[in-house]
């Protein structure tokens, strides 16, 4: 080690450090003491740190520290006080009846945005994410409803779903006409060109629409109604509309026929409280098919 | 300060002399003069508005806060006067601070560090605990002495002691106790605080303002400038050759000598320098250093020297301002034997000015146009469009309504998109069909789903703007949005 000390700066009279970058030099000027003190103290701080946080890094775990905290336990706390100041409202939920939910701009705006939160964990799988819906999967934002779109229907839907094996659920289904041998093939195509015309479709030129009338009423009015206006007990949907479920182009049509159709709602009763599925339904209702 | 070394007298443990020093105590002797006066007449404001600002009321109606200068923090709202600003508007606060920042440049191209000798927090509760203690233990004499005395401690001296901490932390929690009463109604909070009804985190800001201002003005003192504070760092790189600092005009100083030596000289015609090497000027320093060194990260433009040197310079019947606001240019200039010149205007200026200027000038305008009503406007992203039963296409959007007056609102909303189209807005039945009509309470916020519809019968184009128009109804104020109408 060299001798910095006999290297005195000509113009301060103090000692340097004898390094020197482009002839400029640095002042060997000693630390204030309350600054040396400090920074001792933070070392001790540390110290006291690893002793009384989780700080060390082990093979399968981690010093947990005396004061046995947890990031997840604050968590824990956290939401639990979250729960706490959203208790009264959502007992509000809870014992307000859904059109009171609605008519009440804070309920609703709790509502919708508890309703939104539940239906992306749970609802957004099948339906998309705003309830856009998919082939085979209901669109709930527009005003067809299969089940009913009234607050108590979509509700009811939400509770006990659709063809979920729960004892309250909504029952029916579309035949499988083609496979169970009820409809030759001819008279498919036929039925679904008749289907097509309803909704005013184009229809496939020679199709005969006087048969077509005639296979509807004797296998299809029996749910879909005479006027195949649809019928929200059985889940029969109105095929007069602009809107299909599982496409309305005639292969499709004719693949429903003969195949059938029966999608599976699940019920979310006992897997939802009471409040949250009343929020969902008010979330869903307000998506504007609500009727 | 600046004594040279002899490196033999280095307390070394190695090569390298010591680690670190104790703080050398400084004890500055108090001074009368013009910057003195200009000190404690800025003191005296800063510290009248910090202390009874929050006292100050101001009439905002029923049910708002009657408090001048508040920071609401639980309900996010900030007042000042006739102004309220939301979170949202957060950006007056950062063109504040970008005025803040340019006119302590200003005011470093101008005269320096001013900031830090006048207007700095630091200074100003440092000068006052200064004050304080000269007040009771006596000025800088007698202070040295106090200090030094080896001897036991009298009841006398101890009594000071306790009486000197005693006002230095009085001064202190009133100084914590004043900063939390800028957050919540002041006379309810005093009243609160005093019977202990007060939050507890009230308490404990004000223990931690207390704790900060008796360490930072009462030890600390000047070693926050020299060790601590960023500020004195960065000035060095904005000041320039025209920015007036505190210099010793050693052109008209040097060499120093005796009054009466100097008379002497100068009655044999000899040309001597006005220095008296009295030492007044180091000795009112409240930074302890000496200025006739030169320009000194320590010291902080206040001026003091300037006022002790001109007390010295009346009794010894010497022109004043042998130290004053001046620069180098100008002693090389009198050294030339040309008058000196002073560019207080100079483009370095003119442009800070022109920032704060056009900074200001942008804030005042914005806030005095700006609309107490306002819409947001956000189109639904999933699905951008529903078909309908009947072939119709609707669009939503979440509607943001803002009312930032202090009285509720009746409002309307209207939207003109697609030809024929309808409004509706879920949870409200209004009474005018397509043109939904809500209260929106005051100073407050609503948000709304508004569905907008478009017959079938006339297919829209894929995208066409749509625009929403919010109209209070009793007053007729206007605020819009525009997004667009999408077709599936």
């Amino acid at each position: 080690m060299t001798d910095h000390s006999s290297d005195i700066d000509s113009v301060s009279g103090k000692s340097t450090t004898g390094h020197e970058w482009d002839g400029i030099k640095e002042l060997n000027t000693p630390l204030p003491r309350w600054w040396v003190i400090c920074f001792y103290l933070t070392i001790v701080w540390a110290i006291g740190y690893w002793i009384v946080y989780p700080a060390w890094p082990l093979i399968q775990s981690n010093t947990t520290g005396l004061f046995g905290y947890s990031s997840r336990a604050d968590v824990a706390v956290e939401l639990a006080n979250l729960e706490k100041i959203r208790g009264d409202k959502m007992a509000a939920l809870g014992t307000a009846s859904l059109v009171d939910i609605e008519k009440d701009p804070a309920l609703l705006a709790l509502a919708r945005a508890k309703g939104k939160t539940v239906f992306g964990d749970n609802c957004a799988p099948c339906h998309g994410s705003g309830g856009a819906g998919a082939k085979g999967y209901p669109n709930l934002n527009d005003d067809d409803w299969l089940w009913g779109g009234t607050l108590d229907q979509i509700m009811q839907t939400i509770q006990f779903g659709a063809r979920s094996g729960h004892t309250k659920t909504h029952e029916g289904q579309m035949l499988a006409f083609g496979k169970d041998g009820v409809l030759k093939g001819d008279e498919i195509v036929t039925v679904a060109n008749y289907v097509r015309s309803l909704s005013g479709l184009s229809t496939r030129n020679g199709y005969d629409a006087a048969k077509g009338q005639k296979i509807f009423a004797e296998n299809c009015a029996a749910c879909h109604g005479d006027a195949a206006k649809g019928n929200q007990e059985m889940g029969a949907p109105d095929l007069t509309d602009k809107i299909w479920l599982y496409g309305s182009d005639e292969a499709s049509l004719i693949e429903t026929i003969s195949q059938g159709r029966a999608g599976v709602m699940p019920a979310w009763e006992g897997r939802l409280d009471p409040a949250t599925i009343k929020a969902m339904a008010v979330y869903v209702h307000s998506l504007g098919g609500g009727k | 300060m600046n004594k040279t070394v002899n490196p033999k007298d280095l307390t070394t443990d190695d090569d390298y002399g010591p680690l670190y020093a104790a703080r050398k105590k400084v004890y500055p002797q108090s001074v009368s003069g013009t910057f003195r006066r200009i000190k404690w007449g800025l003191m005296a404001f800063c510290l009248g508005v910090y202390y009874f600002l929050p006292f100050v009321r101001w009439n905002r109606g029923l049910g708002a806060p009657s408090q001048a200068v508040l920071i609401d923090l639980p309900n996010s709202r900030f007042y000042f006067f006739f102004i309220e600003l939301w979170p949202q508007e957060v950006y007056y606060f950062t063109g504040l601070l970008i005025v803040a920042a340019v006119a302590l440049f200003l005011m470093n191209s101008i005269g320096g560090r001013i900031w830090c000798g006048y207007l700095c927090p630091q200074t100003v509760w440092t000068d006052l605990f200064y004050a304080v203690e000269r007040l009771i233990e006596g000025d800088r004499r007698e202070r040295m002495k106090k200090d030094a005395s080896s001897d036991p401690m009298k009841l006398e001296r101890i009594s000071e002691i306790v009486l000197k901490h005693s006002i230095w932390l009085l001064i202190a929690w009133w100084t914590g106790g004043a900063w939390v009463l800028y957050f919540n109604d002041a006379p309810t909070l005093v009243k609160e605080l005093v019977t202990f009804q007060a939050p507890m985190i009230a308490y404990i800001w004000i223990g931690i303002l207390t704790a900060t201002t008796y360490i930072l003005a009462g030890y600390m003192r000047e070693q926050v400038c020299t060790y601590i504070c960023p500020w004195p760092r960065i000035q060095a790189a904005l000041t320039d050759e025209w920015a007036l600092n505190v210099t010793y005009r050693y052109d008209r100083g040097e060499k120093r000598t005796s009054v009466k030596k100097a008379a002497e000289l100068r009655a044999l015609g000899q040309q001597v320098g006005d220095c008296v090497d009295c030492y007044q000027c180091v000795a009112v320093c409240p930074t302890g250093i000496d200025i006739r060194n030169g320009p000194q990260m320590e010291c902080i433009q206040c001026g003091l020297c300037i006022d002790a040197c001109d007390n010295v310079m009346t009794k010894i019947g010497r022109p004043k301002r042998l130290i004053g606001y001046d620069n180098d240019i100008n002693i090389h200039r009198r050294q030339e034997g040309k008058a000196p010149i002073y560019r207080i205007v100079r483009a370095r200026t003119v442009v800070y000015s022109a920032i704060i200027a056009a900074v200001g000038g942008i804030m005042i305008y914005t806030l005095a146009t700006r609309s107490l009503l306002d819409v947001n406007v956000l189109h639904d992203r999933n699905p951008v469009a529903v078909k309908l039963s009947d072939g119709s296409i609707r669009n939503a959007y979440t509607v943001r309504l803002l009312n930032k007056s202090g009285y509720d609102r009746l409002i309307a909303i209207d939207a003109n998109g697609p030809v024929n189209s309808t409004v509706h807005v879920v949870g409200v039945d209004s009474v005018t069909p397509d043109r939904p009509m809500i209260v929106i309470p005051r100073d407050a916020t609503s948000e709304l789903r508004l569905l907008v519809t478009a017959p079938a019968d006339n297919n829209p184009e894929k995208s066409i703007p749509v625009h929403f128009h919010v109209t209070d109804i009793g007053l007729g104020v206007v605020a819009s949005a525009t997004d667009n109408f999408v077709s599936p």
